[in-house]
């Protein structure tokens, strides 16, 4: 039976995919019998072309996700080069959790509210630094040049890759290769790039990569950072799909597949990016210069690490300062009054909004969390490992944008008749808590000593018993950390909620996205601090609930 | 009955690679030692009599335990206990936890409660049985670990270098409990090890593995 | 596969069968007991929301009905569903019970046959509607029973009076952003209200304003519009961030407003200002005024799809709006400052003194300073104007 479970887990993950790229491709090509479009024609992209905001939806595309991935990668190596194993990078990695499990949505909304014109910096800095009483007409947020939703992307994608870094810095035995270079008279970071680096990014490309298609491709944080005149193609899809018109419906299916073939593009591009780099990288190593002079950029690397970070726990602060706030004028720093009037306005409806994202998120966890001890399980039986074209295929649901088959898969599950209900949400949220979870379990499993498992055994233990009794008692540290980052991504999603609840799963990240245009500060930090407490006390949890339940078991504490 | 541990005609195979041959009987009591080099299939030969031998090698011949052919049971069938290197203590169990795992299942909590405080007393640590393993010295944990396996009764002993992680002044005390215990229980012992020391004290039968045989 | 598929066949037309003769009231009641309805509402507005809730909760308590507030970003959403669940061949149990819809999105459903009814002058309630244009016609389309009104709606501009003194025509809005440029801006279209402050900008530098009550052709389209792309052109430069970015929606703008991004912000409820100074949103010296030439007034109404599967609890949900109760507390700046759509007049004289009595709020104009709403013109006036200025402004960068 276990042996099943590798390809059923194959099946839920890749089959809404394919339904869903399916479901796009043919109306795209004006295929959509269901609304009376037989016949095959290119009128879809014809229509798309037409539209005068492509040209500049496209180009923000691109260049946000090409400048979010390229700046969050640099900022995540330097501060590696700079400062791995040092007191400031180990303070950096303590907050790293908490960071990472911050909804995008949310770290979004921290960081317009503190960076517009009216925001928390220029109010604290107003009116005697600047002389400001009121906010300078600035466009800030919402630039059209996408600078805001760039580094709104920047903030949440540092945490991610130096995660992804951390896991991969012992595979490449990177104190020996840094202890190497340094023996050879290299500074940290001279040697810690041409030396590590090119070990670590090896390890690391498919998390770049989807880091790529996300940033290409993110509509929550495209709608609350990004610009509106006109918004990137991703927003502008979700823009159409909601029309009435059922034309425009096939617009939106011909843009997703434009969506897809930017991202497509968009990857090969980078991979011939990665030639070039590693043709001059090689070049720079053989020169081997020792790099004297590396202290100002060591410097400057942690203070932007340091300000990213920032900016999402700053960011939670003001959300946290707007959701007790009465009335707040410019440029007072602080509102007027604080009470809990506005958590007793819209506490009701976050509570509510709690409910249905815990349900959701829990149930898609334990989901993934049973088929992923399945399918690690089933390896451990046959011994056999994926290798890396099943890797591939899990990161599949991570690099296709979502904007690209959501849509053709609530089409699919509403020819089903199966849309719109909270079953169908939860099995579009498996197949991006799916990936996450197995990437996070996946290690710690492997690692464990399968000797305790042939001792168990000669004791009298079956494989069940092995399983039930000892494995997964050792291993509920990073079991209950894996069901945390699950639960973390699943109350992340917006677009499967909104797409596939059809409006009937009000989680808090579609209800605090669609407060965005209200614009209600107090609301938003009401919700965004609701969506944040969602993500993060499962963390909060998977940290205490072994140290708690294990607090006499000193041979499992990390 | 043909007691005792017997290995008849044992081939161990890695593809078309003969990794080693072994057609031996230990009988009860006795100790048969293994020597060789790392590499020369010592803990292959362990694996492929506690029945957990890795897919890539194949197996000919048969595993006889008192008489009954074990070559095709599962792991937890085989009544044949195992100590390795480390003591590998279930770091989750209580030390008695650990050792009413090895205990067979049935009987009163009482009675089973009794057995664990018996056996601990048997190797001198009295009191020890609500303590976290992670606080007991190497030759503590060694000692429990012989427990664990022993009291799952086991019909014979094998020993992976059981030894060797510990340091000198114990090595020897905690190498004599063991046979004693096995002897006392009348196993056959299959001792797999590269110090010559053991081997001496094993004071039984002698195999030395030399490596890859043709 | 194919047996349940044949059972489920069988099955529809009972569930179709079920719905209930609107006349006959009291079967409608019973009908609704137990039934949850799924009222799609624009869900940007806090205030609305909190609305709903208590809607819900009242006719949870008199009539078992369950309410739940399914909160869209923008009303063609729903629309949208609708007709997918009929392309997808679902004519009964639809996911939408009721809508709160007007103008374009009502024209589009009724024109595609999607909406239940009539059933609106069959609420008991009606007898207390006000009767008129107001009700009985929705941007020029006739709403004949398809759609229930339950709150009135007119232009009026929120303006800050510690900043600026209030402008009597659109002409002098234009000016006055001149001389205080980045004080003012507008709802990106096709947000409804940025489209409305566009019509009343229409409406008022039209050449004859009488074209707009038909549908345009490419002519009178061409002709009507030309002013307004003109002041458009001349104002957007002057606008908040020199027109390169717009608020998502109204209550956006009360946070600019707070914030003093912005001095003058278009609102399409009297009361909302008075409304949002209670709970903190605006600083109290904010006022409304009206155009001395007038403004453009319509009616929300609530829609029931043809499909939906509580139709029987979207009508007690209707009638509980239109009762005076609702439309009391509708009215109540504090709650929402909605025009009431009913006829004091009509209503019993303890309602009558309740409306009387109520303090519509320090930034509130009377009644009579409104004014009589101008009409909303042909809802494809709006659908041509939307297109145009997301290809000139909307797409600009």
């Amino acid at each position: 039976m276990i042996r099943a479970v590798p390809p059923l887990t194959l099946l839920l993950l890749l089959g809404p995919v394919a339904a869903g790229l399916w479901g796009v491709i043919r109306p795209a090509f004006g295929v959509l019998p269901a609304a009376g479009f037989a016949a095959p024609s290119l009128d879809p992209f014809r229509a798309l072309a037409d539209w005068p905001g492509l040209g500049a939806a496209v180009r923000l595309s691109v260049g946000v996700g090409l400048l979010a991935t390229a700046l969050s990668l640099a900022l995540v190596t330097l501060i590696c080069a700079g400062w791995w194993g040092t007191r400031a990078f180990r303070l950096l990695q303590r907050l790293l959790s908490p960071l990472l499990s911050v909804p995008h949505a949310a770290a979004a909304f921290g960081l317009a509210f503190l960076i517009a014109p009216s925001g928390w910096i220029a109010r604290a800095l107003s009116p005697w630094a600047t002389g400001w009483d009121r906010p300078p007409d600035a466009l800030i947020v919402n630039d059209p040049w996408g600078l805001a939703l760039t580094a709104g992307l920047v903030i949440k994608e540092v945490p991610f890759l130096l995660l992804m870094v951390l896991a991969a810095l012992p595979q490449v035995r990177a104190g020996e290769r840094l202890r190497l270079t340094q023996v050879l008279g290299y500074g940290r970071m001279t040697g810690w790039l041409k030396a590590v680096f090119p070990a670590v990014y090896a390890q690391i490309r498919l998390p770049v990569y989807v880091v790529l298609a996300y940033s290409m491709s993110v509509v929550d944080v495209a709608v609350i950072l990004g610009p509106s005149t006109p918004p990137p193609l991703s927003v502008q899809i979700v823009r159409w799909i909601g029309e009435p018109a059922l034309e425009t419906r096939l617009v939106a299916a011909a843009g997703a597949v434009l969506q897809l073939a930017l991202v497509i593009g968009a990857l090969v591009a980078w991979r011939l990016g990665e030639v070039v780099v590693a043709r001059l990288g090689c070049a720079w190593a053989e020169r081997g210069g020792r790099g004297r002079h590396e202290n100002p950029l060591r410097r400057v690397s942690l203070v932007l690490g340091a300000g990213s970070a920032g900016a999402v726990l700053a960011g939670l602060a003001v959300l946290t300062v707007w959701s007790v706030a009465g009335f707040w004028g410019f440029p007072a720093a602080w509102p007027q009054g604080v009470g809990p009037a506005n958590w007793a306005r819209h506490g009701p409806g976050a509570g509510s909004a709690f409910g249905q994202t815990a349900l959701v998120a829990g149930i898609a966890t334990a989901l993934a969390l049973v088929l992923v001890l399945g399918c690690l399980q089933a390896e451990a039986r046959t011994g056999r490992r994926p290798g890396a074209s099943a890797m591939w295929l899990l990161y599949l649901p991570l690099l296709v944008p979502q904007t690209a088959f959501l849509p053709g898969l609530q089409t699919f599950l509403l020819g089903l008749g199966a849309d719109r209900g909270v079953a169908s949400v939860i099995l579009a949220h498996l197949v991006f808590v799916l990936p996450y979870v197995f990437l996070s379990l996946a290690d710690p499993w492997r690692a464990w000593d399968s000797r305790q498992a042939t001792i168990a055994a000669t004791l009298g233990a079956g494989p069940g018993a092995v399983f039930w009794r000892i494995r997964l008692p050792m291993l509920l540290a990073p079991v209950l950390t894996a069901a945390a980052v699950g639960l973390a991504v699943s109350v992340g999603q917006y677009l499967p909620t909104l797409l596939i609840g059809g409006g009937r799963v009000a989680t808090l990240t579609t209800e605090a996205v669609a407060l965005a245009s209200g614009g209600d500060r107090r609301a938003i930090g009401v919700y965004a601090l609701a969506q944040s407490a969602a993500a993060l006390l499962p963390f909060a949890l998977a940290l205490a609930l072994p140290a708690l339940v294990w607090r006499n078991r000193r041979g499992l504490h990390g | 009955m043909d007691r005792g541990l017997k290995l008849e005609r044992l081939v161990i195979r890695k593809g078309a690679e003969v990794l080693l041959r072994m057609d031996r009987a230990v009988p009860p009591g006795a100790v048969l030692t293994v020597m060789g080099p790392s590499g020369s299939g010592k803990s292959t030969l362990l694996a492929a009599i506690t029945g957990t031998l890795d897919r890539a090698f194949a197996l000919e011949g048969r595993i006889l335990l008192d008489g009954r052919d074990i070559t095709d049971l599962p792991p937890q069938a085989r009544g044949v206990g195992l100590l390795f290197q480390d003591a590998l203590l279930f770091p989750h169990l209580s030390v008695g936890g650990n050792l009413a795992f090895g205990l067979a299942a049935g009987g009163s909590r009482a009675a089973r409660r009794d057995t664990v405080v018996a056996a601990l007393s048997e190797v001198g640590l009295e009191g020890y049985a609500a303590r976290d393993p992670a606080t007991l010295s190497g030759g503590q944990r060694a000692r429990v670990a012989l427990m664990r396996t022993l009291l799952a009764e086991p019909r014979a002993l094998l020993l992976d270098e059981p030894f060797s992680r510990l340091d000198a002044d114990r090595r020897g005390q905690v190498r004599q409990l063991v046979f004693d215990r096995a002897r006392a229980r009348d196993l056959p012992v299959l001792l797999v090890t590269h110090d010559a020391e053991d081997a001496r004290a094993a004071a039984g039968e002698v195999v030395t593995l030399s490596g890859k045989l043709g | 596969m194919i047996r349940p598929l044949a059972l489920a066949a069988a099955l529809l037309p009972t569930l179709a069968q079920a719905q209930t003769d609107p006349a006959d009231w009291d079967a409608v009641l019973e009908a609704a007991r137990g039934q949850t309805v799924y009222w799609n509402a624009w869900g940007g507005s806090t205030t609305t929301n909190d609305f709903i809730a208590w809607v819900g909760a009242r006719v949870a308590e008199d009539h078992g009905v369950i309410l739940e507030h399914v909160k869209l970003t923008d009303t063609a959403d729903a629309v949208t569903r609708v007709l997918s669940e009929r392309q997808a061949g679902q004519d009964s149990g639809g996911a939408i019970d009721l809508i709160w819809i007007n103008g374009a999105n009502f024209a589009a459903m009724k024109q595609a046959d999607l909406l239940f009814g009539p059933f609106a002058e069959d609420l008991p309630n009606w007898v207390h509607v006000a009767d008129g244009p107001a009700v009985r016609t929705d941007f020029t389309v006739p709403t004949e029973g398809y759609e229930s009104p339950w709150a009135l709606a007119q232009v009026v501009f929120m303006y800050d009076s510690a900043d600026m003194a209030p402008q009597p025509s659109m002409a002098a809005i234009a000016d006055w952003a001149a001389q205080n440029p980045g004080r003012f801006t507008y709802p990106q279209p096709p947000d409804f209200l940025g489209l409305t402050f566009l019509k009343q900008a229409l409406v008022e530098l039209t050449p004859d304003p009488a074209l707009l009550a038909q549908a345009p052709t490419d002519a009178s389209y061409e002709v009507a519009t030309a002013p307004l792309w003109d002041y458009l052109e001349d104002l957007t430069p002057n606008l908040w961030r020199q027109g390169r970015a717009y608020p998502a929606t109204g209550p956006a703008q009360l946070q600019l407003i707070a914030d003093q991004e912005i001095d003058l912000a278009i609102s399409f409820s009297p009361g909302e200002a008075s409304a949002a100074i209670a709970n903190g949103q605006l600083p109290d010296t904010v006022r409304t005024f009206v155009l001395a030439g007038g403004t453009i007034g319509n009616a929300s109404f609530v829609a029931i799809p043809y499909n939906a599967s509580a139709p029987e609890g979207a009508m007690v949900v209707a009638n509980f709006l239109l009762s005076p109760e609702a439309q009391l507390r509708a009215q109540d700046p504090a709650v929402l400052g909605y025009g009431t759509v009913l006829d004091m007049t009509k209503l019993p004289e303890d309602d009558a003194a309740g409306f009387a009595a109520l303090d519509l709020g320090i930034a509130t104009l009377p009644p009579e300073a409104l004014g009589t709403p101008l009409p909303e013109p042909h809802p494809e006036w709006m659908t041509r104007i939307a297109e145009d200025w997301a290809s000139r402004y909307g797409t600009a960068q």
